[in-house]
């Protein structure tokens, strides 16, 4: 949306859309660990380069450039496609 | 976990309205934002918190800024780069005035974190406003009168674009273990005494802690700046499970 929110073509990490996956998830997903399924390589959300902004954005896989999570917010509520995750692990709250 | 490890704070965010106390100009194009957020849960050095404005028509805009206040601090601050075509930051840079309102949610983000009792040493790398959730960790660092080593390696375009300098310049004077080196990508004033080039290998070599001391490594700011900076630290040889990056888009947060 503003022109301040898009973030063209250069990579972001997964703390740029934090807030966006908190309307979904119930805790902070920045830590989750999230591993592909394309690749089996896993590490923490907050790691992964994310294509997109507030809006809307993709989390791909360093290593193979799978999709491992895409987020958007629509008219009709917060899309979630996470088909690309082979699983996503949330650390025990302290 | 160390008792210093924060509240989790689990169920959804919401927005809450906060008032401007004052605007800070930090640099021709900077401001920062000291905010009053009744029953705010708390926030880690490091975290961010999402903005909205609403204009008279209902047509909502929504940009991330990073906390630059101590966890610490009686209230919260925000930094805000000008960026001429963007939504927010026009606004929060340039028109707003203590007493205004908007909204805000948070504290959020988990990863790009560091408490006290974490420990350190502390390296910290940052590009233009990229300091701002450094900024965080060094005052939380300050006020908890923590011993971990810390060294932060900053750069700005100008010395007019430095951010935070004074305060800076105090905290680096006052013998804690902080250690600064700026560098200047675009001019270098008469008697500047830093760097006048780009982050590379050989300044975060020589600026920075070997990775023999297992520094826990924290790098803010552009695109370019954060995966150069970040590669040249695997480089070197410090641990992958130790630098934690947070980018910036290319008109900056």
């Amino acid at each position: 949306m503003a022109a301040d929110d898009r973030a063209g073509t250069a990579p972001l990490d997964g703390n740029a859309v934090a807030g966006l996956l908190r309307e979904v998830f119930a805790c902070e997903m920045t830590v989750a660990i999230i591993t592909c399924s394309g690749c089996g390589t896993s590490g923490p959300a907050g790691a992964i380069r994310v294509f997109g902004g507030a809006m809307g954005a993709i989390f791909r896989c360093a290593t193979c450039d799978t999709a491992v999570l895409r987020v958007a917010r629509t008219p009709r509520g917060v899309w979630l496609d996470l088909r690309g995750a082979r699983s996503v692990v949330v650390p025990n709250s302290r | 976990m160390p008792a210093t490890e924060p509240v989790a704070q689990p169920g959804p965010l919401r927005w809450r309205t906060v008032e401007v106390i004052e605007a800070i100009a930090e640099t021709p194009r900077v401001k920062s934002l000291v905010l009053r957020a009744p029953e705010w849960p708390g926030h880690r050095a490091g975290q961010h918190v999402d903005v909205r404005l609403t204009g008279e028509d209902g047509y909502q805009a929504q940009r991330s800024y990073s906390l630059a206040s101590a966890p610490e601090a009686a209230h919260l601050a925000i930094t805000v780069e000008r960026v001429d075509d963007g939504e927010v930051s026009p606004y929060l840079a340039e028109e707003v005035r203590p007493g205004d309102r908007f909204e805000l949610r948070g504290p959020i983000g988990g990863y790009f974190v560091w408490t006290v009792g974490m420990g350190g040493p502390l390296f910290l790398i940052a590009g233009g406003s990229g300091i701002a959730p450094l900024m965080a960790m060094v005052r939380h660092r300050a006020v908890t009168r923590s011993s971990a080593p810390a060294r932060l390696i900053y750069s700005s375009r100008t010395a007019d674009d430095i951010i935070y300098r004074g305060e800076l310049e105090r905290l680096a004077a006052s013998e804690s273990g902080l250690e600064v080196t700026h560098t200047l990508t675009r001019s270098r004033p008469p008697g500047w005494r830093g760097e006048t080039r780009r982050i590379d290998r050989a300044m975060l070599t020589s600026a920075g802690f070997p990775p023999s001391l297992r520094p826990r490594a924290f790098v803010c700011g552009p695109t370019g700046l954060v995966e150069t900076a970040a590669r040249a630290l695997l480089e070197i040889g410090h641990a992958p499970n130790l630098i934690k990056t947070e980018r910036f888009g290319p008109t900056g947060r």
